[in-house]
């Protein structure tokens, strides 16, 4: 088995100051790592450069779609190839749905976008992966033609998460997916997270500040700090014995109730 | 030479304006569909009126000329007859509002309902020549859709009607196709005229405030997007003309009286008066 992604030395600096120095890791087919740090620790920078919004100063981003051409660097790939991969075989899920939303159109027509992105033409089969995928991220069926605008925060960002996953996508990237919302609206979306990721066996790669939210998704944790990687681990071997001091830091100042 | 054509230029334009839109013209016609951008001037008429078709028009016309100008089909309209005026004084070229003696057409919004022929020349006024305009607001992002081939955005407009009005209720500047590849806004022609698209004639298009012109060639294919479950229909009032009888043609719906009555004429006033022409006869 090949890892899925492979990340060597990735940087990416805003003139003089550092945004991520020097990443690298290897995210295999079904697994979910978890990027933990403080604000302005560069984890969103680092997602960027990964999921190809962001050019990266120096490093490569291997992505191996699985068709036997091996792994390709998605950095040097062509913008029309990138876009290709970016609404199939990935999917980006943002901390805020309006970013990833479109608001004016409908909850069908978000959906939908990716499928008449690559080619489907046939609006009775549209609808019906539109309504199937509503479903599973639990809005009812019956709001189908509501805009974004009339959902509830929570709502918006499963939304986002249906109209991102309704390509079957191998790699999904999350920006503080639960970011924003409250806590028993947190715990639903995770949830459902955890079970889409399980039952898809899709890889990803989620970037927070909850160290709650990498203890149920993720598998692997890196710890960042400064635009570098201070520590990685098996997640609960971070959490549980943290080795830098960061780290140490970071896990006892979480806030228990 | 005329008394009037020693105040102007023939037709108006000055000559190496006239070779820069006849350059764009020519890339335009090279690759259908693109929009090429050129350096629109400003023209003694405001925006909206028709400066991008009037550029174009000036730029293709020869003292051979016969023009024909129409608006929403009308040969009679303030903004037909104006520009007809304009270039009878500026190029002194003849003008008829006979579609099948001119061999070039200006146009504001209606395909003439005479098939046209090779060598005549169908120029367009467009407003906002991007199709992905009210769905993608920036520019540099359209053009890479453009680019890239990235259309999908298209058909989310199209779902979106048959979500809310149970068909596509895109009625005029309905997007098409062209030869395989670029995706355009046909200027906001009544979708019945879609299929007349696919022409023998040329057919040129002039954005003066927008500053772009594109063309179709004769014989190009121009597709209309649909969904395989609505396909395109290239729809009319469910009436015959009141005045001709017709049943094959575009219709206006005219308001006769404060009480609701009604009638449906051919909005293509050549075509209308021929037939009621013919029918005396």
């Amino acid at each position: 088995m090949t890892p899925l992604l492979q990340v060597e030395g990735v940087t990416r600096r805003y003139g003089a100051r550092i945004g991520c120095e020097d990443v690298g890791f290897a995210l295999w087919p079904g697994e979910v790592m978890g990027i933990v740090g403080e604000s302005g620790s560069g984890k969103s920078t680092l997602l960027g450069c990964l999921s190809g919004h962001l050019a990266p100063d120096a490093g490569r981003v291997l992505y191996d779609a699985g068709s036997g051409g091996g792994a390709q660097d998605v950095t040097a790939m062509p913008e029309a190839a990138r876009r290709r991969l970016l609404r199939t075989d990935w999917a980006f899920v943002h901390q805020n749905p309006r970013d990833g939303l479109r608001m004016n159109v409908s909850a069908g027509g978000n959906v939908g976008e990716r499928l008449m992105a690559v080619g489907a033409r046939n609006y009775g089969a549209i609808r019906a992966r539109a309504e199937d995928w509503l479903g599973r991220v639990e809005i009812d069926t019956a709001r189908i033609d509501d805009r974004p605008s009339a959902f509830s925060g929570g709502m918006q960002q499963r939304l986002q998460i249906a109209r991102n996953l309704v390509s079957g996508p191998r790699l999904v990237f999350m920006d503080e997916p639960t970011g924003g919302l409250d806590v028993s609206v947190q715990a639903r979306l995770l949830d459902l997270l955890r079970g889409l990721v399980r039952d898809m066996g899709l890889s990803a790669v989620i970037v927070t500040h909850d160290l709650a939210v990498v203890r149920l998704l993720a598998d692997r944790l890196m710890v960042m700090k400064g635009g570098q990687v201070v520590e990685t681990g098996l997640t609960d071997q971070v959490l549980d014995d943290p080795q830098h001091a960061y780290s140490q830091l970071l896990v006892s100042s979480v806030l228990q109730v | 030479m005329t008394d009037d054509l020693r105040e102007y230029n023939f037709a108006y334009l000055d000559e190496e304006t006239k070779r820069m839109i006849r350059r764009a013209l020519l890339k335009a016609l090279a690759i259908p569909g693109y929009q090429v951008p050129f350096a629109s001037r400003e023209m003694p008429m405001p925006y909206g009126w028709g400066t991008g078709g009037v550029q174009v028009t000036a730029a293709c016309l020869v003292p051979e000329d016969r023009l024909k100008v129409i608006d929403q089909g009308a040969d009679d309209t303030t903004n037909a007859v104006s520009i007809r005026s304009f270039f009878a004084r500026t190029a002194g070229v003849a003008t008829t509002e006979r579609a099948a003696e001119a061999t070039l057409i200006q146009t504001r919004h209606r395909i003439p309902e005479t098939p046209l022929r090779e060598g005549q020349i169908l120029v367009y006024q467009v407003p906002i020549p991007e199709p992905l305009r009210f769905l993608e607001p920036r520019e540099t992002e359209t053009r890479r859709m453009h680019a890239l081939e990235d259309y999908g955005l298209m058909h989310v407009k199209l779902y979106e009607d048959i979500a809310r009005h149970g068909a596509i209720s895109t009625a005029y500047a309905y997007p098409v196709k062209v030869a395989g590849r670029y995706v355009m806004d046909p200027s906001p022609i009544p979708k019945f005229d879609n299929p007349k698209l696919e022409s023998a004639a040329i057919q040129l298009f002039g954005a003066g405030r927008e500053q772009r012109i594109y063309a179709v060639p004769p014989y190009t294919q121009v597709v209309s997007l649909d969904f395989e479950d609505h396909p395109f229909e290239a729809s009319k009032p469910d009436h015959p003309c009141a005045l001709c009888g017709a049943t094959d043609s575009y219709l206006d719906e005219v308001i006769t009286d404060d009480a609701g009555a009604r009638m449906f004429v051919c909005s293509d006033t050549d075509y209308c008066a021929t037939r009621q022409a013919g029918g005396a006869a």
